[in-house]
Parts: C-alpha cells; sequence; structure tokens
C-alpha cells in the first residue's frame, strides 16, 4: 500500500475509534446487532431504576448505578473494537484518496492531443496520451506503446513495471505514474469505478456487507439468546411459587451475562480484520463472501510457470555422445551461449563454469547466429569451427547436410529421449559435422513448494497443475513438484471445462490468472485471483486482485480465509463456554433469599451476592477489550487436518472458556469486596 | 450400590448395541421399497391400500407437502379420537359401562395420543372403554410412532438425496412404518406378553374375594395388545392407571427387560438406518454413540443415588442397605426401576415402572434431565432421531468454523437457512417448559393442583411440562392434572413440543435434500469418530443446562441441598 503497514494499535487509530465509538452506539445504527443491542437496552433499563432508585432514595441505587455503567461500558468496548478494526483501513483510504483527487488528463481527439483537463470529466472509450512522470487518469488499457510505470500507490512495489501494448501486461491503473516514454491509454473505466475507487471504498469498509456465514452466525446468536430471555424471564414466576421476589437489576444482569456479548460484540471487527489481513498481503478481495470461499477450497488451480517452476528452463547436465570428452561437449555449448542472453543460454554458461571452471573468453572475430525459429537453432562461427546447438532435430538435419558429416550415435536420441521422459528439454549441440552431445535443460521447480503443497494436502486441499507442455513431461513436473494432478497441453477452454467438472463434484476451486483468455476461468472460479499486471478483462473477472501479482498467494489467501473462520467459531465457543462460570456466579445470588441452600452452589465462594454479579458483569466487560487483539490478528493456525485443528481449537477455546471465567470473576470479586464497592 | 444393578445396566445397553444393527439394516429395506422377508404376505396388502386410498406409491412430496399432509392426517385422528371418547356410552364394547370422557381431559388425551406423548389425566381402567383403549388409544399408539419414523426416514433422505425438492411420500412412509415394522414385531411381543401372564380379553373385570373377605373388582381387558405398541412406539400410555407397575401390565424382571429393550429397538435402529442410507454406516453409529453415552452416565447417576436412602427414610429407620425401595415394586427392585426410569424418560416413551415421584432428588433429576435434554437419548421412535440431528447441525456448526471451513454436515452445508430452522425447532421446548412452568407457578390455579410445597412442588410442575412438551407422557405425579387449566395448559405444550419442532425439521430436510454433496477430504471435519460423539454430547448437555438451570436451581437442586444442609 501507499503507505507502510500501520501499527494495529497506533495511537491516532485508538484516539478515532475511541471516538467513533460512542457515535456507533446510538441505537439507530446498533440494532443490526442485536445482542449490542439487546445489552444497550438492559443498560438503559438499569439506568432508569437506578435513577428510580435515587428518587425513592433506595439503598441499591449504588448497585444499580454500577451495574448501569459497565452494561454501557460492554457495548463501548464492542463498539471500539468495530473502530480499531476499521481504523487502519480508514488511514489508508486516505492516503489513496489524496492519490486520486488532483489526477488531469490530456485526451487525444481525432489523433490530436487536446490541453489537460480534469479526469473526471473522462468517459468509457476516451483515448488519452500520457508521456513520462505524468499520472495514469483513469484505468484503462494501454494501446499503443510501451512504457515504464511506477505503481507505488497502489502496490506499495517500488520497482517500475513495463506495460506495453498488446498481450497480457496492457492494464494501467489511475493513480499511478508513467516514469519512461509515452503511451495511449483507452478509458476502461471512469471514476467512481476504477479500481482505486473501489480499493477505497474496500480498504475503509464502506461496502462491506454482511457475509453469509456472519448472517448465519448472527443467527446463532440471536437464537441462543432468545433461549436466555426465556432462561431468565421465567425466573420471577419460579420465585414466586415460593413467596420469593427477585431484583430486577439482578436479572437484567444475569441476561445480559448469558447472552453471547463477548462474540456479537466482536463479529464484525473479526469479519474487517480478516479483509484488512488481505489487503497487508496486498490481495484485494472484492467481498468477504470471497474471502470465505477462501477457507472452503478444495482444489487449487496452479499454473505451471512462475508458480510451480522458475519460469525458464536451466540447464543442469552435459550429456556426451559415444567418443566425445564431456569437457569439449561443455565448451562448445558455452562458445555457443556465450552471447546468448535469453535465460537458457546464461544457464549454459553458468553450468559450464561450475562444471569446469570455464570462463568467458575473447570472441573478437567469432560471428554469432542468433536462435531463430525458423531454424530453431543459435550458434557461433569462430576460429574456423561451426558451432551449433538447437533442437535435436534440427541439428541432426544440419550437420547431415554437412559435407564432413559423421554419423549421429544412436546413443544421441536414447539420451535425449530420456531427457524429454523425465520433464526436461534437450539441446544438441554439434561442431562442424559432428554432433558432440545433449545439454540438458530443466524446468527447475521453485523452491519449498513441494512442502507447501504437503501441506496443501495434509489440510485436504488438492493442488492441480496447469500446463501447456505435454504429457510426458507434465507428469515429471507433476511428480518433482508434488502437485496432486496435471492438466496438460491446457487450452483455456480446458481449464474452464475442468473447473465445472470439479464444481459439479461438489468442490469449490480456486485459481489465478493474468491473461483475457483466463477470463471466463476467473470468473467460474469459486476464488478467482487476477494478477494486477493483469488485462482489465482479467481484473474484472476475478473476485481478488494480487497486487503483488504472484500466483502463489493463493495459498495465503486459502490460509487468510480460513482463519477467519476459526477465528469466529472459536470466540463463539468461547463466548458460550463461558456462560457457565456465570451460571455459578449469579444464580446463586439471585435466589439465596428464598432458598438459602443453595449457597452449595456458590463454589467460587463469592463474598456476596451484590459483589458475586457485580464481578460475573465487569468480567462480561472486560473480557471484549481482552479479546480486542485476538479478533484483529485471528487464532493462530496452522496447515493441519480438521480432527487436529478441533482438538485443539476446543482445548483453548472450549475447556479455556470454561475455566478462564472461574478465575476471572473470582479475581474480580476479590477486588470488588476488597474496595467495598459492593 | 450393588454389582447386580451394574450388571443389568451393562447387560440392557449391550443388548441395545446388538439389536441396532439388525433393526437398521430392516428399517432401511423397508423405507427404500426393498423386498424383505415380509413383503410376499405384506407387498400385496400394502398396494392394495394404496389403491383404496388413490396414494400414487411413487409420487414424492417436497417438505411442503409431506408436512401437510402430517398436519391433516395428525388433525383429523385428533378429532376423530376426541369423537370417540365423547361417544363412548353409546358405542359397544363398554362392559364397566362408563360414560363419555370429560370434554378437557378428552380433548387432552387426543392431543397426547396423537403426539404420541401418552400424558394421561384419566384412569384408563376407570373411564376409557375398551372400544375407546382398542380402536382409539391403541390405533393412536401406532399411527403416531408411524407418523414419528415417516420423518425420521424423510429427514435423512435430506442429507442422502442432492439436487432434488424431494424428501418421499408421506402416505408410503407411514404405510410402511406401520405394516412392516410395528404391526410384526408387536404381534409378537403381545403373544409373549399373554404367554407371561398379561390378560388380553374383552371382558372388564374379575370378581375376587381378598384375604380381608372383602369383594373387588380386578380391572382387566385386551391389555397385552397395547402393551406391546406402547412400549414399541415410545407412546407409554398404560391400559391401566398404574402403568408398567402393575403386575398386569409387566408382570416379572423378563417382561420388564424385554419392555426396557422394545422402548429402545427401533430408536436406535433409526441411527443405523440413517448411517446406511447417507452410505457410511459409523454416522449412524457415532450418533447412537452420542446417545449412549449421555444414557450411560444418567442411568448410572440415578441408579447410584437409589441405593442412596434419604434423610427423612433414614430417621425413620430405614436399613442403609436397602436403598430408596419407596415407591418401587418389589419385583424390579432397585436397578430394575432406576433403569427402567432412565429409559423411559430418554426415549420420550412415558411408562412407568415405580412413582418418579419418591425417587431421591438427585434420582429423580436424571429422568427430568433426559427430559429436558430434548428427548434425543435415543428419544421417541424417530422423534429422537430428528431431534439429536437438529443439534448435531448445531455442534456442526461451531465446530466446522473451528476447523476453518463452511460448516458442512455428511457434505451439506449448514447455512443461515438451517441454522434458523435447527434454532427454531430447538427453541420449543424450552418456550413449552419454561413459559408452562412459569405460568403455572405464578398462578393461584396452577400452585392449587399441586399436592406438595417447597422446591419439590414445583419440581413436580417442572416435571409436567418436560413431560408434555418432551411428548414423554411419563408423569411425576403429585399434581392434579385433570383440571381444565391443565389439560389445556398440558395440551399446548404437547403440540408445540410436536409440531414446532416437526415442521422445521422437515423444512431442514427439504433445503438439504437440494443442495449438492460435497465430497469428504481431510479438511473436512469427521463426524464419525469420538471428538465428534464427544462433542455432540456436551453441546446436548450444555444446550440444556444453560436453558434449565434457573428452573433445576429452584426446583430439584434446591430440594437436594436442602437434604444434604440438613
Amino acid at each position: 500500500m501507499t503507505t507502510k503497514p500501520i501499527s494495529l494499535l497506533e495511537p491516532s487509530i485508538l484516539r478515532n475509534a475511541a471516538l467513533a465509538a460512542f457515535a456507533k452506539m446510538s441505537p439507530l445504527k446498533l440494532w443490526r446487532n442485536p445482542v449490542m443491542f439487546a445489552t444497550e437496552l438492559a443498560a438503559i433499563y438499569v439506568l432508569i431504576l437506578f435513577a428510580r432508585d435515587i428518587a425513592t432514595g433506595e439503598q441499591g441505587a449504588v448497585f444499580a448505578g454500577q451495574i448501569a455503567f459497565w452494561l454501557f461500558l460492554t457495548v463501548w468496548f464492542a463498539t471500539f473494537a468495530e473502530g480499531i478494526a476499521e481504523g487502519r483501513g480508514k488511514a489508508q483510504a486516505a492516503s489513496l484518496r489524496r492519490a486520486r483527487s488532483e489526477l488531469t488528463a490530456r485526451r487525444i481527439i481525432d489523433g490530436k492531443p487536446q490541453p489537460a483537463a480534469a479526469a473526471g470529466d473522462l468517459q468509457l472509450g476516451d483515448l488519452v496520451e500520457i508521456i513520462a512522470t505524468e499520472f495514469v487518469p483513469a484505468d484503462g488499457e494501454v494501446i499503443e506503446g510501451v512504457a515504464t510505470i511506477d505503481e507505488s500507490a497502489i502496490t506499495g512495489e517500488s520497482a517500475p513495471v513495463i506495460r506495453e501494448a498488446g498481450g497480457d501486461r496492457s492494464a494501467v491503473t489511475a493513480g499511478t505514474r508513467v516514469l519512461s516514454d509515452r503511451i495511449v491509454v483507452k478509458v476502461t473505466a471512469i471514476q467512481g469505478s476504477t479500481f482505486l475507487d473501489r480499493m477505497i471504498a474496500l480498504v475503509e469498509g464502506a461496502s462491506r456487507r454482511k457475509t453469509p456465514n456472519e448472517i448465519a452466525l448472527g443467527v446463532l446468536l440471536a437464537g441462543l439468546s432468545l433461549i436466555f430471555v426465556l432462561a431468565v424471564a421465567t425466573i420471577p414466576a419460579f420465585a414466586a411459587y415460593s413467596g420469593g421476589v427477585v431484583s430486577a437489576v439482578a436479572l437484567a444482569s444475569l441476561f445480559i451475562a448469558l447472552i453471547p456479548t463477548t462474540i456479537g460484540g466482536l463479529l464484525s471487527a473479526i469479519g474487517i480484520a480478516g479483509m484488512d489481513r488481505l489487503v497487508r498481503f496486498n490481495v484485494l478481495a472484492t467481498s468477504g463472501r470471497a474471502v470465505e470461499a477462501a477457507g472452503d477450497v478444495d482444489v487449487l488451480l496452479l499454473d505451471k510457470t512462475g508458480t510451480i517452476t522458475l519460469g525458464d528452463r536451466q540447464a543442469v547436465a552435459f550429456i556426451p555422445a559415444p567418443g566425445v570428452n564431456e569437457r569439449d561437449l561443455a565448451d562448445a555449448a558455452q562458445l555457443a551461449s556465450l552471447s546468448d542472453e535469453t535465460p537458457e543460454g546464461r544457464s549454459i554458461v553458468v553450468l559450464a563454469k561450475e562444471r569446469f571452471a570455464m570462463r568467458g573468453r575473447d570472441m573478437g572475430q567469432a560471428k554469432f547466429l542468433p536462435f531463430s525459429a525458423h531454424t530453431r537453432m543459435s550458434g557461433v562461427d569462430a576460429d574456423g569451427a561451426v558451432i551449433r546447438k538447437g533442437a535435436v532435430d534440427a541439428i541432426i538435419v544440419h550437420v547431415r547436410a554437412r559435407a564432413d558429416a559423421v554419423e549421429v550415435s544412436p546413443e544421441v536420441r536414447k539420451a535425449a529421449d530420456k531427457v524429454g521422459r523425465e520433464g526436461g528439454t534437450p539441446l544438441a549441440v554439434s561442431r562442424d559435422g559432428r554432433v558432440l552431445g545433449i545439454v540438458h535443460l530443466k524446468d527447475v521447480v521453485k523452491g519449498g513448494v513441494k512442502e507447501r503443497f504437503a501441506e496443501l494436502r495434509r489440510m485436504g486441499i488438492r493442488t492441480v497443475m496447469i500446463t501447456g507442455d505435454n504429457p510426458l513431461t507434465a507428469a515429471a513436473i507433476a511428480a518433482e513438484a508434488g502437485v496432486d494432478d496435471f492438466l496438460a497441453e491446457a487450452k483455456p477452454e480446458d481449464k474452464l471445462g475442468l473447473i465445472r467438472k470439479e464444481q459439479a463434484a461438489g468442490r469449490m476451486v480456486a485459481m489465478c490468472g493474468d491473461g483475457t483468455n483466463d477470463a471466463p476461468a476467473l470468473a467460474q472460479a469459486d476464488v478467482g485471483v487476477a494478477m494486477q499486471t493483469g488485462t482489465p478483462a482479467a481484473r474484472e473477472a476475478g473476485n481478488m486482485v494480487d497486487l503483488d501479482s504472484d500466483p502463489t498467494k493463493l495459498i495465503e489467501v486459502v490460509s487468510i480465509g480460513k482463519q477467519l473462520l476459526m477465528t469466529r467459531g472459536s470466540l463463539t465457543t468461547f463466548s458460550v463456554a463461558n456462560d457457565v462460570a456465570k451460571y455459578f456466579a449469579i444464580i446463586p445470588a439471585l435466589v439465596l433469599t428464598i432458598y438459602p441452600s443453595l449457597q452449595a452452589l456458590n463454589v467460587m465462594q463469592l463474598s456476596s451476592p451484590n459483589s458475586a454479579i457485580l464481578s460475573a458483569i465487569i468480567f462480561n466487560a472486560l473480557v471484549i477489550p481482552a479479546l480486542i487483539p485476538l479478533a484483529l490478528k485471528g487464532v493462530k493456525w496452522r496447515a493441519a487436518p480438521a480432527g487436529e485443528l478441533l482438538a485443539r481449537n476446543l482445548a483453548i477455546y472450549g475447556v479455556g472458556g470454561l475455566v478462564a471465567p472461574f478465575i476471572g470473576i473470582k479475581a474480580i470479586d476479590l477486588v470488588v469486596s476488597s474496595i467495598g464497592l459492593a | 450400590m450393588r454389582l447386580e444393578g451394574w450388571v443389568l445396566i451393562f447387560v440392557f445397553v449391550s443388548l441395545v448395541a446388538l439389536i441396532a444393527r439388525p433393526m437398521g439394516l430392516y428399517l432401511t429395506a423397508v423405507f427404500e421399497g426393498r423386498k424383505t422377508w415380509l413383503s410376499p404376505v405384506l407387498a400385496p396388502l400394502e398396494r392394495g391400500f394404496y389403491r383404496l386410498a388413490g396414494v400414487k406409491e411413487g409420487a414424492e412430496q417436497d417438505w411442503k407437502g409431506y408436512a401437510g399432509a402430517l398436519v391433516v392426517f395428525s388433525l383429523v385422528a385428533t378429532l376423530a379420537l376426541f369423537a370417540l371418547m365423547q361417544l363412548q356410552h353409546l358405542l359397544p364394547l363398554n362392559p364397566q359401562g362408563f360414560g363419555p370422557v370429560p370434554a378437557n381431559v378428552a380433548m387432552n388425551t387426543a392431543v397426547s395420543f396423537v403426539t404420541n406423548t401418552n400424558w394421561q389425566a384419566y384412569s384408563g381402567e376407570t373411564t376409557m372403554s375398551h372400544l375407546t383403549q382398542m380402536a382409539g388409544l391403541t390405533v393412536q399408539n401406532f399411527l403416531s410412532a408411524a407418523v414419528g419414523m415417516a420423518i425420521a426416514v424423510a429427514f435423512a433422505r435430506g442429507f442422502a438425496r442432492k439436487g432434488t425438492g424431494q424428501i418421499g411420500n408421506f402416505w408410503v412412509d407411514m404405510t410402511r412404518a406401520t405394516l412392516y415394522v410395528l404391526l410384526p414385531i408387536s404381534i409378537l411381543f403381545a403373544v409373549y406378553l399373554i404367554a407371561s401372564g398379561v390378560p388380553q380379553t374383552v371382558a372388564g373385570s374379575l370378581p375376587a374375594t381378598t384375604l380381608e373377605g372383602v369383594r373387588q373388582d380386578i380391572a382387566i381387558g385386551p391389555i397385552a395388545s397395547q402393551e406391546a405398541i406402547k412400549m414399541l412406539g415410545t407412546n407409554g400410555g398404560g391400559f391401566l392407571n398404574a402403568n408398567s407397575a402393575h403386575p398386569f401390565e409387566n408382570p416379572d424382571a423378563w417382561t420388564n427387560l424385554i419392555q426396557m429393550l422394545s422402548i429402545f429397538a427401533i430408536g436406535a435402529g433409526t441411527t443405523i438406518m440413517f448411517g446406511r442410507m447417507v452410505g457410511d454406516e459409523r454416522q449412524g453409529w457415532a450418533i447412537l454413540a452420542a446417545m449412549g453415552l449421555l444414557f450411560v452416565v444418567g442411568t448410572g447417576v440415578a441408579y447410584w443415588s437409589e441405593t442412596q436412602v434419604g434423610p427423612a427414610l433414614a430417621a425413620a429407620g430405614v436399613d442403609p442397605g436397602m436403598g430408596n425401595m419407596e415407591g418401587k415394586e418389589v419385583r424390579f427392585g432397585l436397578s430394575g426401576s432406576a433403569l427402567f426410569a432412565a429409559v423411559t424418560t430418554a426415549a420420550s416413551c412415558g411408562a412407568v415402572n415405580a412413582m418418579h415421584d419418591s425417587f431421591t432428588a438427585l434420582g429423580g433429576l436424571v429422568p427430568l434431565i433426559n427430559m429436558l435434554a430434548g428427548e434425543v437419548i435415543v428419544g421417541g421412535v424417530g422423534a429422537g432421531f430428528y431431534g439429536i440431528l437438529l443439534f448435531a447441525i448445531l455442534t456442526i456448526f461451531i465446530a466446522g468454523l473451528m476447523v476453518g471451513r463452511t460448516p458442512a454436515y455428511l457434505g451439506k452445508k449448514i447455512e443461515s437457512r438451517e441454522v434458523k430452522l435447527a434454532v427454531l425447532a430447538i427453541l420449543a421446548s424450552p418456550l413449552a417448559i419454561l413459559a408452562g412452568t412459569a405460568i403455572a407457578s405464578a398462578t393461584e390455579v396452577g400452585r392449587s393442583g399441586v399436592l406438595n410445597g417447597g422446591p419439590h412442588g414445583f419440581s413436580e410442575i417442572l416435571y409436567s411440562f418436560a413431560s408434555t412438551a418432551g411428548n414423554n407422557g411419563s408423569a411425576f405425579a403429585g399434581i392434579t392434572v385433570n383440571t381444565d387449566f391443565y389439560t389445556y395448559m398440558h395440551a399446548a405444550a404437547m403440540l408445540i413440543g410436536r409440531f414446532m419442532v416437526i415442521i422445521p425439521a422437515l423444512a431442514i430436510a427439504g433445503s438439504l435434500a437440494a443442495k449438492p454433496i460435497a465430497p469428504a477430504s481431510a479438511g473436512t471435519f469427521p463426524t464419525n469418530g469420538p471428538l465428534f460423539i464427544g462433542l455432540l454430547a456436551f453441546v446436548i448437555v450444555v444446550v440444556g443446562a444453560l436453558t434449565f438451570l434457573p428452573a433445576l436451581a429452584v426446583g430439584p437442586v434446591a430440594e437436594a441441598t436442602a437434604n444434604t444442609l440438613n
């Protein structure tokens, strides 16, 4: 992002959140959160009782006043949590807005550049000219020229990137800056709907809607609250059976202690923080729904190139023909590659240096032949020798056509076939009429990917490699990288077909892509991550955009989705488990005057009924700020089978949720009674 | 604490586990319409019924059609039963010459038998004619049980199917349940009971001269035929007021054991049927294991508590080695009574062979908790199964989140619609029990029916609403329930407890049946292992505890703690 990561507990964010929390306490805004709304109603009710007690000089007034205070504080803590979660997004949005505000554009009408005008006036389809040092005024597609562009305003990445007309790197984004050259851009989004605008809305949380899972959880929490309405509202009647009366303040306290205020208060903060975690990973999701879907992914489709392999083939071995010294082969291959600037060529030079310590040499008289698609070879004519390297067939044809041709040993072909079977590319090298041997070029699998895929497998996620290679090569690379499956000789429509097939079997599919021809598949996938460098079509089709254009991020996206759901589940469990201790605190206090024998339920030995109730309410309030960091950071997550994760989270949040309040309430009771609050 | 008691409990649990599988396989075959060994005889009969009633066997219903048929059927059955009781004095088979049943009691009874509750605000032998018992109450014993089984099957189909709104045909499911399952087993069972000495006659009573030389009329009648389905269909409505404590209903220790087994037989088998239908039998065993876990713990506590002697008995000089024999039949003893009490309340049966009111505080608390837990520990035929699956849905929802996925049970995503409906269904029982108890205990008309004062009297009210809302029907007793107030309040509790669960359950089935089934992977939480079993049992206990703790605190807990203080 534009600014360096902002700390969660930055004083300015905390200050803003503290103030915003008061505004959020308005019942008009709070009613969307039933649990907190109920808490506020209870607080107002107790406040009225407090006022009545003051007016009538009742001695319970001080107690009622304290309860009312803590109930209001509970609501404030909840809105404060939401404020903090939104705070960082707000700060980021503000700096993004600055980037947007002063953009101007020079349109091209009938081929003539016009004077600069406000970018806000641009229409879809307008052509604009942008030269070095100018800002891109609107999202668009380069239709003419090539330029280096500084996209750090959006991605935070300071290294400039190249954008050019045609191909998959043609998209430019409003607010980025052209560093060199001149391009002509066709506007694809007008102000208000540009990528920058969407980003502002997203990080600010303005367009945040409740996600399906959040709604379902909300229903569960509301249902639990209803059960507690029944449980608490019937107590006066039960007490009346024995002729007793229960205090209204105590009943309201019991109700609030029982309803899931902890998760109810933190629920929206958890959701916002989840989106925020993605943003910090430089991934923008168009909706919270997409983040949740990421947690559910069963199948990951990964492009081979760039994701699984380094993208460029590297020379890994020299395989000399019978009767040829390996050093001679290396020597010839190096000579042929010295002026070959392709990654393959450079890797041959490097290999020769590694194996035989060969250095570069003066090639004054040499004549280089660059690679051409027509001849399918390249080479050098030096010191009277004709050295060629290239596709095995092409080299054999070339050698046979010469007068000094030496019969090609069948061993050479065998070696070439073997390299092909192992997923590599054989490159033949010849000097004059003789084939010297084969250079083994290999698709190098990125370090660590095998471990990541194993991790994914343990989480139950299947990885499928997509490649244009032939099945043989694909199988070899798939085996080396440890993916579960592969799709060879894949055309864009094959990708789409594969996604549909997996979805028909009930699986959720994630993929990433950048090209226009990826757009249908991106749209079809449950989670489609488009690369920031990709075409506008791809960026529109996906439901996430990766600003770093790093396809391996899909894995992080999945874990962020999972972590979001886990945090919700864990805090819900914690919240509900807390109720057991609260019952043991409040029930004896509530009916002690009617049934003195129920003192036996006061297992915490709380000092007095009022202190017990007040302590439970204070605990209930304080647990919200105590859990804010957890809600924002998310519960600890690691790749493991579901059963293991559940057992672990149950032990921490279930058992912990049962035990913690017993200790917490007792401790608070000691303080409350020692300073004489109740 | 005696060894033979623990042996009995162990043997009983083992026998239930042994019965579950064959019963489950048979139920699966019946409801999937496959041939069974009874088909040659019953299939033509079944087809004949469909032709007569105009039911198309292959025509399936969506959940609304299924629920609609069920509600209409229940309504008609209630009215017919009510009419029969009102007109019994004009109809034959009334050897004792009973008059019409009082309207409020008849209404209460009609609702009670149609909802498979069998709460009895009357004494059978002094109120009901043989015709009412045979053609009214016994028939409803069959039909209300068959309805429960049909819902369970429809619910299981929701998980087994994908991409369809259809969950089966109510009329077909109900016919098959009655014809292939309830009738054949009941006939065998009744013959066994007759052989054990249970009367089966249309005569009204036997004159006898007692040892003191007093002449007494001993009530008899077609008892064996009603007794069999009373157990098998988890109905529990006795022919005689003393229910299974009466030697004519439950003559000896063997009939006692068989009666208990028959209460659990279909409920346990239904879980296995579910497992088979969703293609993984272990899923069914997991559900049964969660039920078993709760059952064994509860029964153990109840039995242990009954072997203790309360302070009042101790003060009266009762030998502590006797245990609490007040209100128990000597031929069943402590374990036979405590186990029966646990079984009958766990399974929503409601037959009793001992006076629950005379149990120790803790011993009486266990049957109460069994009912408050929502009648899901095996539960009523069918009802216990869909009841526990509602809890399973909630368990999965929270557990599923904790593994970082949208929760799914057996490949079906649990989303807000399912959560909403499950919460609604689970709310039914607290609503009926807590609201009913509150109204009764806060009003003079409610309090006047109660025999005992103090927390024990409160427990009597609470138990009666737990029993009616849970469609159990067992009585704690100690409360006069044939007043207008209680007959109407209890009828309302029974209706809420039945239909406010059934309708959401069928809606869930319909919604699930339409969803695709996501294949399981290492990332999905396994629902056939010990972790799920423990968690499910725990959720049932916690939800029950959180809901009813205040009520239990001022009832049985206040009584128990007061006893200890004394």
